[in-house]
Parts: structure tokens; sequence; C-alpha cells
């Protein structure tokens, strides 16, 4: 890689060479040493830092025969100068569920990318595909028909379900209160045709989190949010609190003073928790796991509507069911996600998110079209307005 | 030439074809976990197996060959497996502790840190920036190249109060979903979009055009007897999502692009429920490639709470305990009109109440 001369002088880029954190810029000189259009990604760039604005294109209409998802047209506005990325399309491949892999795994998407596209990736992009940057029109078909021999695919873009993500759950934590990765292929798998073919009023996302620390963070990242919770009593270990104390730590003040719901003491020998008044917030569990542990009766809070800003200003997703069982075949949830893609597929506007969508025709109204019935987890506090639009009222005879 | 022989649909491979013997073996009944220094931690099953992980950094837009080098460590030290976390994060995972070491010198030599855990700054989340989006207002890959080279020692330690994960997103629209961040850095653009008028009418579809503005501030109009639209600039408030619904309306300038810093945000449960990020400072400047503006105003804030906080409160927790009044103090930012909201629900953002501390 050292000897190699590169076509374009990047003396701006060359300065986040330096300095000890990994750098992106040796990213793209490493592929630009084997592939003229990481080079041309390079010279763009430069560019870019000279005249502090971005030289792409709007995306253009580029797929896959059978798909309408999973490819993002990008082309240069720079196509003349730069000719290496007139046209540097990406390419979404559905991540495995929990970004779990083996190097075997990794060495054969590489090859393919290298066979295929600039060399260069995203691993991963924020829906959680692994996102391949740079490849023409003309590789597409290829490309994908590589990968699919050997066993991969699209994942979503534009108005369809977008991948679904999920934390690694019960692979390696012991916090998830249900199979997030299970549920996550599974509904994968289910919902090939929603992913792959965009028939939405705009994109859905789903994300999905073992417990209420959301490592995905669900809530603010998703139309869907599906975050593990428990319904019994957390499970306590007395010797393991008296080992968290002779560690050093002050329960009182770290753990119980700290507990949002004052439902837990700790007289120095013996740590209570009234479970009834516990709101699953995590932060006693978080700090002594070798003590506390959730309940057993476990499954999901299922939470709606979250989004950023465009259009309507950013949303946490909040409350629609607050207990769920999660467990396979996972019927309850599909039933659910079926009746929200009805509602809203039927009565979404165009770009309008199912977050959008639940405040313009009301949150009442929209839990009665999709037959939940009104629970006060769904709100912070009941309306302050008068403003009631009564559907009951008494006629004169 | 015909075309090859392809399935549409398969889905992506199972998962459990990925996962650690160890993992597999224990799937679902892990115990406990401990960290055992900064970026290494092991899990504990009920069966008494153990899991260790070590947790490396990454640019995030990386070439092939730096995911070669990663499996090739992984077939090293850890028998061949390994994982990508939320933030970007590569997790090497083995049965031996007596691998660890070894894989964090092998790490060290490809100038990879190992960190990110517990009371750390983890890698920061972030969008595509000047590499490859059309609406971007700043670059993403760089700024946070630069924030992370300024602030790796909060990577690679535990020293703060509590967990502060920090996230760029390079316009509005936040792929990178920002709004929840301990500190956000948000590209913003300040003017509205310009129109071609010659080109309107052939790129843009005119109703999706008008209806794709949330303040309604684009109408039609007729110029040189071409269909194309008006902006009222007054109304416009720099969204760009005219520009993703209308090509002939580019919202990028130069010279008054830049970012704003955003703190407080977060979206775990504990303690607090989950909140957005409020406004900290308007607008900074672009000034590639190294933003000192940024990582300056990054590092005062990280400082600030870090000097303040009390143990596990994030940064949103304290700010809220102490009242925001007292941030600004502490802080020396300057509060300005652009920290009192304008838009929707507006008012319920004001103070109405007595309490004040002087």
């Amino acid at each position: 890689m050292a000897d190699h001369v590169h076509k374009y002088k990047t003396p701006m880029l060359d300065e986040l060479e330096k300095g000890p954190w990994p750098s992106f810029v040796k990213e793209i000189k490493r592929a630009a040493a084997k592939r003229p259009m990481a080079e041309g990604l390079l010279g763009q760039l430069e560019r870019s830092y000279k005249d502090k604005q971005t030289y792409w294109k709007h995306g253009g209409l580029v797929g896959i025969q059978g798909y309408g998802a999973g490819i993002i047209g990008r082309y240069s506005a720079l196509g003349t100068e730069f000719p290496e990325v007139a046209a540097f399309h990406t390419v979404r491949i559905n991540q495995p569920a929990g970004w779990f892999y083996t190097s075997k795994a990794l060495r054969t998407l590489c090859d393919i990318w290298d066979k295929h596209g600039s060399g260069l990736l995203n691993v991963h992009g924020s829906t959680g595909d692994f996102v391949l940057l740079g490849t023409t029109s003309e590789k597409l078909e290829d490309c994908f028909t590589d990968y699919s021999n050997a066993g991969w695919d699209l994942g979503g873009s534009s108005s369809d379900m977008r991948t679904p993500s999920c934390c690694n759950g019960m692979a390696r934590c012991e916090f998830a209160c249900f199979d997030t990765m299970a549920l996550c292929h599974d509904l994968t798998m289910t919902y090939q045709d929603e992913l792959h073919r965009p028939a939405f009023p705009y994109k859905f996302k789903i994300k999905i989190a073992g417990c209420p620390n959301d490592c995905v963070a669900s809530i603010a990242r998703s139309d869907l949010s599906i975050m593990g919770t428990w319904k019994d009593e957390i499970r306590i270990d007395q010797a393991e609190c008296q080992a968290y104390i002779k560690a050093g730590m002050d329960i009182v003040a770290e753990i119980t003073g700290m507990c949002p719901t004052a439902c837990m003491t700790w007289d120095g020998k013996t740590m209570k928790i009234n479970n009834h008044e516990c709101n699953r917030c995590m932060h006693c569990i978080n700090f002594m796991p070798k003590a506390l542990r959730h309940g057993k009766e476990t499954g999901a809070t299922i939470l709606v509507g979250g989004k950023a800003p465009i259009l309507e200003g950013a949303q946490l997703a909040s409350v629609v069911v607050p207990f769920m069982p999660m467990k396979a075949p996972f019927s309850e949830i599909k039933e659910f996600i079926q009746k929200l893609w009805d509602v809203w597929g039927e009565n979404g506007n165009n770009r309008e998110r199912i977050g959008e969508f639940m405040l313009r025709v009301g949150v009442g109204n929209f839990m009665e079209s999709i037959g939940e019935a009104p629970n006060p987890n769904m709100v912070m506090h009941p309306r302050e307005n008068p403003y009631i639009f009564y559907e009951e009222y008494f006629e004169e005879e | 030439m015909a075309a090859a022989k392809r399935e549409t649909d398969i889905g992506p491979p199972h998962y459990e074809q990925f996962l650690h013997p160890v993992i597999k073996k224990n799937y679902g009944t892990w115990k406990y976990h401990e960290t055992l220094k900064p970026g290494v931690m092991v899990h504990v099953a009920e069966s008494g197996d153990k899991i260790f992980t070590v947790r490396a950094a990454s640019p995030r837009l990386v070439s092939t060959d730096f995911i070669r080098d990663l499996a090739s460590l992984a077939d090293k030290h850890c028998e061949g497996h390994l994982r990508f976390t939320s933030r970007n994060n590569c997790e090497f995972m083995t049965g031996e502790q007596k691998n660890i070491d070894p894989l964090i010198a092998d790490l060290a030599k490809l100038g990879i840190p190992v960190g990110g855990l517990n009371n750390s700054i983890s890698n920061i989340v972030h969008t595509q920036g000047w590499v490859h989006c059309h609406t971007p207002a700043t670059d993403a890959s760089g700024v946070v190249k630069v924030l992370m080279d300024d602030l790796i020692d909060y990577f690679t330690h535990e020293k703060l109060p509590a967990k502060l994960r920090v996230a760029l997103a390079c316009c509005l629209n936040m792929c990178g979903a920002v709004h929840c961040s301990d500190i956000a850095v948000l590209g913003i653009h300040r003017r509205p979009p310009k129109v071609n008028n010659a080109r309107v009418t052939d790129l843009c579809e005119i109703p999706t055009t008008v209806s794709s503005c949330p303040t309604a501030a684009i109408r039609p109009a007729m110029v040189d007897g071409k269909q194309t639209v008006t902006v009222d600039e007054s109304r416009c408030m720099y969204c760009g999502n005219c520009y993703t619904s209308c090509p002939a309306m580019p919202l990028a300038n130069p010279i008054n692009d830049g970012v704003s810093i955003w703190v407080g945000g977060k979206v775990s449960n504990a303690r607090s429920m989950p909140m957005f990020s409020k406004l900290a400072i308007p607008y900074l400047p672009n000034n590639p490639p190294r933003w000192p503006e940024v990582t300056d105003a990054v590092r005062k804030l990280v400082e600030v709470y870090a000097k303040h906080a009390i143990k596990h409160e994030r940064f949103g927790e304290w700010a809220n305990r102490i009242g925001w009044p007292r941030f600004f103090e502490l802080t020396g930012l300057e509060f300005t009109k652009y920290h009192i909201d304008d838009y929707k629900l507006a008012q319920k953002t004001l103070r109405s109440t007595a309490q004040i501390k002087f």
C-alpha cells in the first residue's frame, strides 16, 4: 500500500490520517490501492472538504430484478471530473440477527464486494444492514446473484418495512427477557415481501430490545419498538448483595437511593423490594447483576411511533400494549403488526410515518381502530384541555 | 448473456450458524457479567461456562481489508467468532481468558483501541456526510474522527460518572437518530433552498413538492411560462424535505452550513425515562479538516459534566437536577433566542414557576 501512488492529491484528508482513533481516510486509501472507485471517492471527498459542501446528487431509480428495495442509487455531481464515482450506488445486505458473524462469513461478504464494488463498506448502517458503498448499475445484478448464491439477501429501503434489527439478547446477555434474535429473524423471514417491495405510505422500522436498557435505541429509532420486560418479582440473592458491599459498593447511595420509585430498601443486611411499585427501570439490576435478576414471567412492552424530526418533529415511540407475551411462534405480535399495517396502510398519507398518523387521527381513535382498549400506561397524564370530541350524547325524544 | 440463476427472498442466513460454541451451549441461560478491565467483560452462565468479550473500535467506514484484519484476529484468538454492536464497535468473543491480552496486543499493532464499555464514551454513531449523501450540512466521518481523536482517553478508560453516548447526524433527517443522545452533533442548513426554475418542470412533481413542506412555505408558481414553485423564506426551517422530493431545490450553502450541539438525551429507561436532547449551541462553523470549534465545544461539555454529575447520573439527569439555568452558568455557554422553542407545542417547554435559583 505504501508504494501505491494515489491519482488525486488529498492534503486536507491526509490530516485525518493523523491521531489515535482509527482513520476512515486510511481505509479509503487501502481500498483505493486496489480499486479505482475508491480512488475517485478520495478525489471527490477532498473537493468537498475544500468547498465545504457535498457533491452527491439526489438518488436515481436503480435496483435488482424482482426487488423494489435494497439498492439506493447515488450519482456524483462531478462525474466528468471524477469518472470513477460517476455512479456509486449503495447495496444493503440484510445482517444476521444480533450482528454475529464468523470470520469465514465475513470473508465471503468481502470477496464478493471486492469483485463487484468499491471495496468500501459500513459495518453497519443505522438501520442495521451490512452496507456496501459504491457500485455501478451494470454490476448490480451479478453482484446480487453472487450474494444470493452465498446465502445472503437484500435489506429494505424506501417506503417498506426496513430491515428489522435487535440486540444480542439471550445469546450473550443475562438481562434479555425474551429471545430477541429469534423474533428478529422470524419477523424478517415472515415479511420478506414487505421488506423487499415497498407498498407502505412511508418507511416502517422495527427494533427489538431484550430489556428496558434498549441497547438498540428502539424507542427513539423505530416505528415499532418491542422492548423486553417482566411482570413478577425481581429475584434477589442476599448473599451476593453482601458481596457487593464487601467489594466497596454503597448500596444506599448508589442503588436504593437512586431507585426512581423508592420501592426498595437496604438495612445493611437485607434487600427488600416492593415489586408492585417497581417500574422496571433496570437501574438496580444493571449495577448488581450478580445479586438482582429480572422476574420469570417475561414478555415485552410494545411502543409505536418513534422517529427522527422530518416531518412533524422528532417523536419517541409511546406505549400501545403494556405487556405482551413474546414466545415462538410469535403469533400475537404478528397479528398486532398486521393490524398496524392495515390501518396505517389504508389511511396514512404519502410520506406520513405511523407516529405522525397516530397524532393526526387522534391516538384514542387510533387505538380504537387497532382494537386496543385505552390504558393509563399510554399517557404521561390524562388530557389537560377540555376540547373533548364526545361521541355519546342524549337526543330529546 | 442469460441472467444467472438466483432466488429472491431467501432472507438473511440464520444467526445460529454464527454463534460461538460457548454461546450456543449457554443460550438464554446467562447468569451475570463482570467487567475485567476497560473494554473487556466476562459473561458467566448457569452452567459455570464463561464467554469473554473484547470490545474494539472501528471507524465504521472501512475497507474490505479492515474486515479481513478483524477476521484474522478472530481466527487467531477467538475461534473464528466476532460480532458488531449497535454503535459500530467490533466485539471479539472467546471461551479462553488467556486469549484476551494477546488479542489486545494484536489490535494495538493495527492501531485499534479497546474500550467503550460502562462509564466511557463509546464509539460515535454517525451518518454518511460528504462521503455519500445528497443533503448533508457537514461531513460525518471526519467530524467523528477528530472528536474521537480528542476524546480517546474517555473511550479507553471508564472515568465518567455514567455512560456518555455521542452521536452525529449530518442533517435534520437524522439517519443517525441523534435526538436522544447525551451529546449530539447535528449538521444544520441555515438558508432556504434555491429553486432552479428551469429544471423544476423536468425533475419534480409540483403537488408532491408543495406537500413535502411541513410549514407550508412552498407554493406552486409560473415563471417564464413554466410551472415551478416559490419558497416563502420567512417560513422555511431548512429541513431539506423538499429537496428530497425535488432535486431542483438544492439546499447546500457552504458559507452558512455548519453544526449545532445538543445535550442530555437518553434512550435507556434506567432511573429516568428516555429523553430528547436539548439545544446547547445553535451554530458552529464547518472548519474542515479538523473542526477545532466542534472538538473544543464537545470536550468542554464532557469535562463540565464529568466534574459536576454524581455517580450513575447521565448528562440529562444531571442537567435536570441542577436546572438548565445552572447548566448554562456552569458551561459558560451563551443562552440565546434560538434556545427558546418556537415550533409546535413550544409552550410545553417554557418554565411556568417562580422556583428560581439565584
